[in-house]
């Protein structure tokens, strides 16, 4: 079973439903214990850093979500529960993140013609191996929606996005931590295919 | 680089897909489960559904309808018609949808596209808008195109913006359902006034009106057509396939 931790941001119904039809069995859950018992977790999140980051730790799942990632577990965070799992975020002040992976989060500074937030689909260029590209081809796309990207994280860095002169990493991982910018729930097949390397990884650890 | 979309747009009611020429005499298409799945088959980048239902058991249907899409297709869906108040983002956003499009609500009560970006992210906030040229301005009709207000589409977009919207779909009516090729003089006056995305909406007719909208309207972001694509003039693989010829970036 893979735990989708509820720390009440965002709508978790396209995630749940993209998970089923990827083959995952599925939980939406805000109780330690079933995270704890999970094959695998997926941290979601949308809105701003520090608001959900306050969440996340009222929630009393942030012990959870980092037991998980002690024990060797795949744990995957998408879009702002990716950003989360580095070491601090400069959104609206300076924000500690979990720590799991090394780098921080900046906003985009771009030239005029580059709108924010980066929004809409771009093309994959892979950098490294990742368990999770298995069945991803270099130049496929997936959607983004974000305004602040993870730097300084060449350590865990395995696919990226250009763009407005920004390399943006899109897909991120060290060991059994993993990290989506982008929305795979929202990304046709691509994203499809990178939530079943998720499940496959789950089940085999 | 962000690939230009192209979105085919649903209007739904009654949970069937229905398309207006110059919003006027309704013909039932299809059922919009199955075009949805079609479509993202086909390679459309969004979705864009429109509820058109006047009814509050037809609301209910559309609610439904949009629930099962959701959990059938994957890629990034908006919803429109009906949005009056901060409460209908939520009903439909609870229902699978990711951006939530405002048009007559946001006339009536500009404050509600601040309202709704503050809590979903301005992301989240699409401001429609129906225009027409009239009285020397690009006059900015409410009620699905029937009734004219005092607004001019650049002004409007640009105000909107300030609110907090994401993005812009601008609808000419004077070149919807003709078929003759977007309005590409008031798309570029638009896009040259906002700094968020515009998509174009109005009057494709064919493959070529697409390429002419990404080369010669500059900033515009994606493309919208409904009847075409559902009576398949134009077939999306081969649309994106002629696009990527010109060296228009897209997602194949």
């Amino acid at each position: 079973m893979i735990a989708v931790v509820d720390y009440g941001v965002g709508n978790l119904f396209s995630l749940t439903c993209s998970l089923a039809a990827a083959g995952a069995r599925a939980e939406v859950t805000s109780d330690a214990d079933r995270i704890l018992s999970a094959d695998g977790v997926i941290l979601p999140g949308v809105g701003a850093f520090g608001d959900a980051r306050d969440k996340l730790r009222f929630s009393g799942l942030e012990s959870a979500v980092n037991e998980v990632a002690a024990s060797g577990r795949p744990l995957l965070g998408i879009c702002l529960g990716m950003q989360m799992l580095f070491e601090r975020s400069l959104e609206y002040g300076v924000h500690e993140g979990l720590g799991l992976l090394k780098g921080e989060v900046v906003p985009f500074r771009l030239p005029a013609e580059y709108k924010i937030p980066h929004m809409g689909w771009n093309s994959l260029r892979f950098v490294k191996d990742n368990p999770l590209l298995r069945y991803v081809k270099q130049g496929e796309y997936v959607y983004y929606v974000h305004s602040y990207y993870a730097s300084d994280c060449d350590d865990s860095v395995a696919a990226v996005s250009e763009y407005g002169g920004v390399t943006v990493p899109g897909l991120v991982g060290k060991d059994n931590v993993f990290g989506t910018q982008f929305h795979p729930e929202k990304s046709g097949a691509v994203g499809m295919n990178i939530l079943r390397a998720f499940k496959e990884l789950c089940e085999a650890k | 680089m962000l690939a230009k979309r192209i979105i085919p747009c649903l209007d739904v009611r009654d949970g069937r897909v229905v398309k207006g020429v110059n919003f006027e005499g309704l013909q039932d298409v299809s059922d919009p489960v199955a075009l949805a799945e079609f479509y993202n088959d086909s390679g459309a980048d969004e979705l864009v559904f429109y509820d058109i239902t006047a009814s509050s058991s037809g609301r209910k249907l559309f609610a439904d309808t949009l629930r099962e899409v959701a959990s059938k297709v994957f890629i990034p869906l908006t919803v429109g018609g009906a949005i009056n108040e901060v409460a209908d983002f939520d009903r439909v956003l609870k229902c699978g949808a990711d951006k939530v499009s405002v048009n007559s609500g946001a006339i009536a009560d500009p404050s509600l596209v601040g309202k709704a970006a503050k809590k979903y992210g301005n992301q989240c906030v699409v401001l429609s808008i129906d225009a027409k040229r009239d009285g020397g301005i690009y006059r900015v009709y409410a009620k699905g195109g029937r009734v004219p207000t005092d607004l001019d589409a650049v002004e409007w977009a640009r105000r909107g913006q300030e609110e907090g919207a994401g993005e812009i779909v601008l609808n000419s009516i004077d070149t919807d359902g003709v078929k003759g090729g977007f309005d590409l003089e008031m798309l570029s006056d638009v896009c040259a006034a906002v700094s968020i995305p515009v998509i174009a909406s109005g009057g494709a007719g064919n493959i070529e009106h697409f390429v002419d909208l990404f080369e010669r309207v500059k900033g515009v972001d994606a493309g919208l057509a409904a009847s075409i694509f559902h009576f398949r003039t134009v077939d999306i693989k081969d649309l994106k396939r002629r696009l990527a010829e010109r060296g228009i970036p897209v997602r194949l």
